[in-house]
């Protein structure tokens, strides 16, 4: 499928194969989509790690496996079963969640309990399916190749339109994030905040689902975030960290993808990841 | 309207909470620039005051007015300090950030630079130096102690001047020096800034000497007046309808002795628990 260009792998000019990932229509859509994907996962990602939400980003990742596995189950294009899943998870985890602290406890067990189910569902719907999907690992994993125009236009949209609400949303979703009582009391709309963000991480989630794949939409979401928070405190500037990290692992796992023979969700996690560690490494040495 | 003058004006007040009545007949009234400690047993009613003065809880009967304007209303004018658990290691924003959100974080919108006079940005900075909390308000909030975490609370709380300061147990999980410095704060802020200052405390002691007047909640209902008049053991033994003793210690510390639990007493401190 694959056509002699990519299997030349790297030369030894840089420019070059930077040129060269262009060739491909595939290739500029799976570059167009990550960028979309990656602009919003930064800010998302940010608030999440704030407001300690992680597990219930993990929660909405596993479901879009099901929902995933349950579109190509009955024939349904994967995009409407990755977004349909994420809006049933977030519904579920807003009733679980009171936006109160103190309940941290009985709200992540109740989260476990869906994420469990999420996969059970997912694994069903797959073996209904007989195997004729490209696979789990493919929605487990990612698959870029795969991207059409539609789709890279249709995350795009989704991108522009998540970071408007961002904007409009931000000052009051940070302070209700770090000081809920306070916020109340001054009016801001504390649970209608909690569910709006949920609705907008399970559709980041969603989206990045399908350039990562469902187990590994955490590269994204929260390394570059959790990276950025060990770099700095000061809010705009670590979601400028968060947005640029995931915006290079992006970029240059689907570059080491496109002239390898592995896939690109272990390049962005692995990238990642290496960034991660390494702000790790600052922080200790500069406290030592 | 006379209760315009009034910082907080209740009166008759009772109020359910689930079924349970909390609140009966209870009357309280707060001028402009007192400091009035709220103080009786856990589950006497001491939160639900600050919850009723925010609008957050409805009474059942009777009348409320803050500020002239009914619960709820008069919030901008309100600085609020909810008891809380501390900001962990994990937090990481400045302390600089938590409190401009206490000026402009109800706003929609993401905060835009300003070029030239940044006037926001001026309050900020001035209402950090009046908590003495200049020196550390750009470090992760987080890394900082629990008497420098509460300092930026408070500035929070100020930060908009607002002509009430509520405060839930903010000397409760603070060490003997930090308890009186965070006290000694407060009292300033009080007098310089004529802001009236209701605050719920477990211990009298550490603000005794700065109180203008305390209001003790027990059984449904609660009495005030000077700290002299109130903490007694005939005022108290009246209020808890059974055998409470008063001691003063000849440093000038007031000890309660024999109500259903001691919140006066140090080292009986109440680890409650949610």
């Amino acid at each position: 499928m694959l056509t002699s260009a990519a299997f030349e792998g790297l030369s030894w000019n840089l420019w070059a194969d930077i040129v060269g990932l262009f060739d491909f229509p595939f290739m500029v859509h799976a570059l167009v989509a990550g960028t979309a994907v990656a602009l919003v996962a930064g800010p998302v990602g940010w608030l999440m790690v704030l407001r300690r939400q992680t597990f219930a980003g993990h929660t909405l990742s596993v479901i879009s496996f099901p929902g995933a596995a349950g579109a190509a189950l009955i024939g349904l294009p994967l995009g409407i079963g990755y977004f349909g899943a994420f809006a049933a998870g977030a519904l579920a985890l807003s009733g679980v969640s009171r936006g109160d602290s103190g309940t941290e406890s009985r709200e992540s067990a109740a989260t476990g309990t869906i994420q469990a189910l999420a996969l059970a569902l997912g694994l069903l719907f797959v073996s209904l399916y007989h195997g004729l999907l490209n696979g789990v690992s493919g929605l487990l994993f990612g698959t870029f190749l795969g991207i059409t125009s539609t789709q890279a236009a249709v995350l795009a949209l989704i991108a522009f339109a998540a970071l408007a609400l961002l904007t409009v949303a931000w000052r009051p979703l940070v302070f209700a994030s770090i000081d809920t009582e306070v916020a109340r009391a001054r009016g801001v709309p504390v649970r209608a905040l909690s569910l709006g963000f949920l609705l907008l991480l399970g559709l980041t989630v969603a989206a990045t689902s399908q350039i990562t794949g469902a187990l590994l939409v955490f590269a994204l979401l929260v390394t570059p975030a959790a990276a950025a928070q060990q770099l700095t405190a000061r809010p705009m500037l670590g979601v400028a960290l968060a947005t640029g990290i995931a915006l290079a692992v992006t970029w240059i796992g689907l570059g080491l993808a496109y002239y390898s023979i592995y896939p690109a969700g272990f390049f962005i996690t692995s990238l990642a990841f290496l960034v991660y560690v390494s702000t790790r490494v600052r922080s200790v040495v500069v406290r030592a | 309207m006379s209760d315009g003058r009034h910082a907080i004006a209740i009166s008759d007040a009772t109020v359910e909470i689930n079924g349970h009545r909390i609140w009966n007949d209870v009357s309280v009234t707060v001028e402009p620039g007192e400091f009035v400690a709220v103080l009786g047993s856990n589950g006497a009613g001491k939160s639900t005051l600050l919850k009723v003065v925010l609008g957050l809880v409805p009474l059942r009967s009777g009348t409320a007015t803050v500020c002239g304007r009914a619960p709820g209303e008069a919030n901008a004018d309100i600085g609020y300090l909810p008891q809380r658990r501390t900001f962990d290691e994990s937090s990481r924003i400045r302390g600089v950030d938590v409190v401009r959100l206490g000026l402009d974080g109800s706003r929609w919108g993401v905060p835009l630079p300003r070029f030239g006079r940044d006037t926001s940005r001026a309050r900020v900075d001035e209402v950090i130096e009046l908590v003495g909390a200049t020196e550390y308000a750009r470090r992760p909030i987080g890394s900082l102690s629990g008497g420098e975490q509460q300092r930026l609370l408070i500035a929070q709380a100020l930060v908009r001047k607002p002509r009430l300061l509520m405060l839930d147990e903010p000397l409760d999980s603070l060490d003997l020096p930090n308890q009186a410095g965070v006290a000694g704060l407060i009292q300033r802020i009080c007098r310089d800034e004529n802001v009236a200052v209701l605050l719920v405390a477990h211990d009298v002691n550490p603000i005794l000497s700065y109180l203008d007047r305390v209001i003790y909640f027990a059984g449904h209902t609660a009495v005030s007046g000077s700290p002299r008049e109130v903490i007694t053991t005939e005022t108290l033994s009246r209020l808890y309808g059974t055998e409470i003793e008063v001691i003063e210690t000849r440093d000038g510390r007031l000890v309660v002795v024999g109500q259903p639990e001691a919140p006066f007493v140090h080292g009986h401190r109440h680890d409650h628990a949610h």
